[in-house]
């Protein structure tokens, strides 16, 4: 029989039955729904974290200060990085450059309005580490550093919070009751969740350490190597060199930590992945769940027409026609139900993206995982019933009330 | 030329449906096989039609011995030399009488199957209701769409299984008119049935009783 008569025969029987045949796909819909929908959330968490983490620079290690504390119990940073050590880091071979970085918080006033910020103290270098673009006016110098200059570059926010309409390049703002003069603003980055980058102040770290915070150990120390430089290399020799100037022993503990970009991105993914697996996982049990919905109706369908099975073979069809005609069925249904479900999917993630600030991605090889994988359902629990159909005896089969 | 012989037995060590029997039915010929409940009528009959094999024995038909083909090639045998019309009509519900007539046709792979579905349905009086499904049609009707699906592979052999049963006298004589009119056009058509007046409109009579042709002549003398 041909091929088109026999999907023709099948689309004709399952229309016969509009909601039975909606109810068997209804587990194959769900479970293709369920999959596209989870890989696609696991697929846009992915996406973000790394655009966040490489929003935070590129080529970057960090270095902080170590715990204080013993036993487990942690008190509190250390207070031993220095400007020494971040200029001693500089020398080391494959390190582009560096920013040293203090960090306090501060109130910011500007005539009447007011605003607490978060002051970043730091060197011109920190901009193209951390990936701040100067929108207008312009960074402070090395020069403006050394010689402790008031000045200062703020983030978008804070410039609304304090201007509001008003031009803020060359204004002078008091922070802490000191005067500091507004050179630049950075370009908009977006909130990244944990902190606001467009909300801050940054200003030299010499001025951060002695005029407004009086300190003299340093927050953390932004190190960009050179493109192409091992990165977990640097950060060994970053590690003995400290250890050396910090007069560790070799049995003692480092008294600092060292964050790394590239481990950051690896350690992300194979959390996210970890979790897409296991969601992904638990939507094809419900894939698997709607094949046996499929496997029952069919067999179900195969008893409701052994009369016509007989009938069709008495009139000449092989054994091989009828298991076709039914496999085809199977698999029209679950299809049929692949489709739907990744209608459904789609849609289900395009709602996600549309309700939270979280964005789903869809992914087109998931797209044809799950409908490939609805289709090996539909052969895979179709083929018993088909060939009980093709297996049934003509004369049995003729009798059957 | 036709030429049917068949000695058998069946149904296993307890019962024997049919009990070595032999004949003949020549191209062209109209037999009934007559016969109560129990006779081996049905089992014969499903011989014949090759839906199923005798144990022993050999059944030569059109020149061909089918006694010992597998079910596959059984099936292609009832496809292009077997033609049946049921007592319960036996219409496939959701198709239209076209389709219902085409269907053999399409099982044997022909391209012109509804030209030829056309050309049947005009046969047997039904120009005007192709289109019809089955439960539009009256028993009478339906019953010549079955005659006409059995006739489109134009078969050697075209097997009524008790056609008039479920029908009404004066359709049931309709029907057989019909089947008359398609023997003298050459068809050979076996008539299963029970009923004398039915079998008195054929061609000659095989009546079996407990597996066994009991003569002609003897049941015309009872």
């Amino acid at each position: 029989m041909l091929f088109w008569t026999i999907i023709k025969v099948a689309l004709k029987s399952l229309l016969a039955n509009k909601l039975r045949t909606i109810l068997a796909m209804l587990g194959i819909i769900i479970g293709v729904g369920a999959v596209i929908s989870m890989l696609a959330m696991g697929a846009g968490a992915q996406k973000q974290v790394l655009e966040r983490i490489s929003a935070m620079g590129t080529n970057l290690l960090i270095i902080r200060p170590g715990q204080h504390g013993s036993h487990g119990v942690t008190s509190g940073s250390r207070q031993n990085l220095t400007v020494d050590d971040a200029t001693a880091i500089l020398k080391i071979k494959g390190v582009f450059q560096i920013a040293p970085v203090v960090q306090g918080s501060a109130q910011a006033k500007y005539f009447n309005l007011n605003s607490r910020v978060a002051v970043v103290g730091s060197s011109p270098t920190y901009f193209t580490a951390r990936n701040f673009d100067i929108g207008r006016g312009r960074s402070f110098t090395e020069g403006e550093v050394d010689s402790m200059m008031r000045v200062a570059v703020l983030g978008p926010t804070t410039v609304e919070n304090l201007f509001q309409d008003e031009d803020p390049l060359g204004q002078t703002i008091k922070v802490n009751g000191i005067n500091f003069q507004v050179v630049g603003v950075t370009k908009a980055k977006g909130d990244q969740g944990w902190f606001n980058p467009d909300d801050q102040a940054i200003v030299p770290y010499t001025t951060a350490m002695k005029q407004l915070f009086g300190l003299d150990y340093l927050r953390e120390i932004d190190i960009q190597a050179v493109d192409g430089v091992d990165l977990t290399k640097l950060q060994e020799d970053i590690t003995s060199l400290l250890r050396q100037r910090h007069r560790l022993q070799p049995e003692a503990q480092d008294d600092f930590n060292i964050r790394n970009q590239a481990e950051m991105i690896a350690t992300a993914t194979n959390v996210i992945q970890t979790f897409t697996f296991l969601l992904g996982g638990i939507a094809s049990i419900s894939l698997l769940v709607g094949g046996i919905g499929i496997m029952n109706i069919m067999l179900v369908t195969v008893t409701e027409r052994t009369r016509e099975i007989g009938i069709r073979k008495a009139i000449g069809a092989k054994n091989r026609d009828i298991m076709l005609q039914f496999l085809i069925e199977a698999i029209v249904l679950s299809g049929l139900g692949g489709l739907i479900g990744i209608a459904l999917g789609v849609g289900g993630a395009s709602i996600i993206a549309k309700l939270s600030q979280f964005k789903p991605f869809v992914r087109l090889p998931s797209v044809l995982l799950a409908l490939s994988f609805a289709a090996a359902v539909g052969i895979f629990f179709g083929y018993y019933p088909a060939r009980r159909a093709a297996l049934l005896d003509p004369i049995e089969a003729l009798r059957y009330e | 030329m036709e030429n049917i012989e068949k000695t058998y037995k069946m149904g296993g060590v307890d019962i024997r449906a049919l009990d070595g029997i032999s004949f003949d039915i020549d191209d062209g010929e109209m037999p009934a096989i007559m016969g109560p409940s129990g006779s081996g009528k049905s089992t014969l009959m499903h011989i014949i039609g090759c839906l199923d094999h005798a144990d022993a024995g050999r059944y030569i038909l059109a020149g061909e011995d089918v006694s010992r083909l597998s079910p596959n090639q059984l099936a292609e045998i009832r496809n292009r030399r077997i033609g049946f019309v049921f007592q319960t009509f036996n219409l496939l519900a959701r198709m239209n009488a076209l389709e219902n007539v085409e269907l053999p046709l399409l099982y044997a792979g022909n391209d012109h199957a509804k030209a030829q579905a056309e050309e049947a349905l005009k046969i047997v009086g039904l120009a005007d209701r192709m289109t019809h499904e089955p439960n539009q049609l009256s028993g009478g009707q339906r019953q010549r769409v079955a005659i006409a699906r059995a006739i489109v592979t134009n078969p050697t052999i075209i097997l009524a299984d008790e056609p008039t049963g479920n029908l009404d006298t004066k359709t049931g004589d309709e029907i057989l008119a019909l089947f008359r009119e398609l023997n003298r056009q050459g068809r050979t058509v076996i008539v299963v049935t029970h009923e004398p007046d039915v079998a008195r409109q054929c061609g000659r009579q095989i009546h079996l009783r407990d597996g066994r042709i009991v003569p002609y002549d003897k049941k015309v003398g009872a």
